[in-house]
């Protein structure tokens, strides 16, 4: 399952993360890691980009993104 | 003893107001991330800080964090001052700990401290200090709780490190074998993969070294976080606001809301101000006259500082003062609280579909104060054609330099008497235009991504802030003194020579006719074409270095040709207007055109800047003014043929 898969509210643990893209990497300084709880809060207007509680912030990931995440439930 | 002190920590956890409140400077602040850009210098007694642009991460992803991440690993400083956000301090301490690979220097402080209680978190702060091995302080840099003491900890500074961070063996192997001036160095260089040799023996092995390195470091702040941060059982994120603040249906209708309430007490409040300021001017332009009379000045040095230098100065400051020194005031309240990064969740399926970034909705907002700093900022935007993309389009958005023409227009062609109703028409259609601006910014940052900065939308995160109640007076004195006067200044100082010019262009004859006549009629042909007229165009040339002077220098020259000099009244200068030919469809076309013409030279010299290439100079002038030259051919066109 992907992060982009989960429903507000939903709570998911980080499996993988599908890219080797550099810019990926953003996400290990944002607290998205192998292990880290993460749940969507909010949804955008468009609904192309969800807002997600992990480690006590709320970063904001659009869902073309966030497919690349895979996530099991807490 | 003189210490040199880099401040580091994350965007947007209060470095800027801390460096603020240590160095009596005024360094912009915001609640949102990036907003430092750039490095600024400031001192504290013997301290000398540095206040370096916000990062996740001493491994840079931007230019901005190149910046941060270089400063810090080449460790010419005595003591690394972080400034974490206490209510998350777990992601906070990633960049401790790799700070902590750098330098045993390290002093931590701990802030919103005051916020804790609030929010039902409990962090034991000798604990904390203990593990790590170094002074920790917990402060509220905005309610200046914990200053003294934490400046205390930085004269007084010992080092007892104890922290180790320990990467799996091939990444210590690997770090011992590259030349490097520390360990962070080491791992950085190992990310990078700096060195062939190692960068293939980790490959083969089947290591990717970003990822072994971040768990490492993160398993050691989860540990230290679970050891002494204590959260209350009734501990949550209070989301209720959030939740209407993004509502597909209120979300936006709401913002469009904020932003026509800030636009409407702007204009109401701004016209009481700035008819007084008018006749204020013009008494004491009497005062003046007679004086220079009275030392017997000649006539044409007088007709030329009065009519020239004063007229222009003194309508720059009753036009532009009254609406930014209210504007600049509620918008900096609004960026304190966190609504930005709300508006870019809000807007980014729109800049998705222009595939550009979602961070533009952020450097569109600044645009709305001041284009060269929208263009600034976005330094934000990590991919550089997203980055080009914003910088191209920023122009767009009406400056706040721009306002006040928009608004004079609207009301002298658009509004029949000025009731309360009318006043709101008025901030509706300039809202409008506001729309018009935004959408045309869609337009054409899906043309550019589709043809000479072509591309997918890259990754991009944003981070929603924990909403913070801005101390108001420090708001409006931040404001006035730094936004409002700057500006204002600049303008000034543009509008001294350009009142100079316009006078001796308007005085100084070839043959039967004035300059400004014969260049405004050498204009006036293509003028007319785009619904505007010679004197028009020749007004936006002019007004090169500042917008807020196109407007003035427009009334100076239809009244050099009228003779009439008393202006005090919008009504006057409806007549003057409408004497020399304006009509609705010039008042529409000059509105298009203010809108999307070239951006001023300020916003100019900064793209060059920015982009280091005068080929994205160039086009950056270019584009606007195709775009508004082709929508008032349009509107020109339908008048014709239809009205």
């Amino acid at each position: 399952m992907h992060l982009s898969d989960l429903k507000i509210n939903d709570i998911g643990i980080i499996k993988k993360i599908n890219s080797f893209d550099s810019e990926v990497r953003r996400l290990y300084d944002l607290g998205f890691v192998v292990g880290s709880q993460v749940s969507p809060i909010l949804i955008s207007p468009s609904k192309l980009i969800k807002a997600y509680l992990i480690k006590d912030s709320i970063i904001a990931i659009r869902n073309s993104d966030a497919s690349k995440i895979e996530v099991e439930y807490a | 003893m003189h210490k040199k002190i880099a401040l580091i920590g994350n965007p947007n956890v209060g470095k800027s107001t801390l460096f603020n409140e240590l160095t009596n400077m005024h360094q912009h602040t915001g609640n949102w991330s990036g907003k430092t850009v750039g490095v600024a210098i400031g001192k504290h007694k013997n301290l000398t800080i540095y206040d370096l642009p916000g990062t996740y991460s001493l491994i840079p992803h931007s230019k901005e964090e190149e910046i941060t991440s270089d400063f810090v690993i080449d460790n010419n400083y005595d003591i690394a001052l972080i400034i974490c956000d206490a209510t998350m301090l777990e992601r906070n301490l990633n960049l401790v700990i790799q700070t902590l690979e750098v330098t045993d220097n390290v002093v931590l402080c701990l802030n919103m401290i005051d916020e804790l209680k609030k929010k039902g978190i409990n962090i034991d702060i000798d604990k904390l200090s203990n593990i790590l091995g170094i002074s920790v302080v917990g402060i509220s840099a905005k309610k200046k709780i914990g200053i003294d003491k934490l400046i205390d900890v930085i004269n007084n500074f010992k080092s007892n490190k104890t922290i180790k961070i320990e990467y799996e063996k091939e990444i210590e192997d690997s770090i011992k074998s590259i030349d490097s001036i520390n360990r962070f160095d080491a791992v950085r260089k190992i990310i990078n993969g700096d060195n062939k040799l190692v960068c293939n023996y980790l490959n083969d092995i089947g290591i990717i070294p970003v990822d072994s390195v971040m768990k490492s470091i993160y398993n050691k702040c989860s540990e230290i976080t679970n050891s002494v941060v204590k959260k209350d059982k009734n501990y949550s994120y209070k989301r209720k606001l959030d939740k209407i603040l993004t509502n597909k249906i209120t979300g936006i209708p709401i913002m469009l809301l904020m932003l026509i309430g800030i636009l409407y007490i702007s204009i109401v409040g701004a016209n009481y101000p700035s008819s007084i300021l008018f006749n204020f001017f013009a008494w004491f332009k009497n005062i003046i006259s007679n004086i220079l009379v009275a030392v017997h000045i000649p006539s044409v040095i007088r007709d030329l500082l009065i009519n020239g230098v004063y007229q222009v100065l003194t309508w720059v400051i009753a036009v532009m003062l009254p609406p930014m020194a209210i504007f600049f005031p509620l918008f900096t309240l609004l960026e304190d609280l966190g609504i930005l990064p709300r508006i870019a969740f809000n807007l980014d399926g729109y800049f998705e579909h222009a595939n550009a970034c979602g961070k533009q909705a952020l450097t569109m907002c600044m645009g709305f104060g001041c284009n060269a700093v929208g263009v600034t900022n976005a330094r934000i935007i990590d991919s550089k054609r997203e980055r080009l993309i914003a910088i191209l389009t920023n122009s767009f958005i009406p400056c706040n330099g721009r306002f006040p023409a928009l608004i004079s227009i609207i009301s002298m062609f658009f509004i029949i008497e000025s009731t309360f109703f009318n006043s709101l028409l008025n901030v509706l259609i300039l809202t409008l235009l506001i729309l018009l601006s935004i959408f045309i910014t869609l337009i054409v940052s899906k043309i550019l991504s589709k043809t000479i900065l072509k591309g997918l939308p890259s990754f991009f995160t944003i981070e929603l802030p924990p909403y913070r109640k801005p101390s108001v007076i420090k708001v409006i004195i931040r404001s006035i003194f730094d936004r409002t006067l700057f500006v204002l200044g600049r303008a000034l100082i543009i509008a001294l020579p350009a009142g100079i010019v316009i006078w001796l262009l308007a005085n100084v004859s070839i043959g039967e006719s004035s300059m400004i006549n014969i260049l405004s009629d050498f204009l006036n042909p293509f003028g007319i074409m785009i619904g505007l007229d010679g004197i028009i165009l020749l007004a936006f040339i002019l007004g090169f270095p500042a917008n807020e002077i196109v407007v003035p220098i427009m009334m100076m020259t239809y009244l050099s040709n009228s003779h009439l000099v008393d202006i005090s009244s919008l009504d006057t200068m409806k007549n003057i207007l409408v004497s020399n030919g304006w009509t609705i469809k010039t008042a529409i076309c000059t509105l298009i055109f203010i809108l999307f013409h070239f951006p001023c030279s300020t916003t100019l010299l900064t793209i060059k800047k920015e982009t280091g290439s005068v080929k994205w100079t160039i086009l950056s002038f270019i584009i606007p003014l195709v775009v508004g030259v082709v929508l008032c051919l349009i509107v020109n066109g339908v008048f014709i043929l239809f009205v």
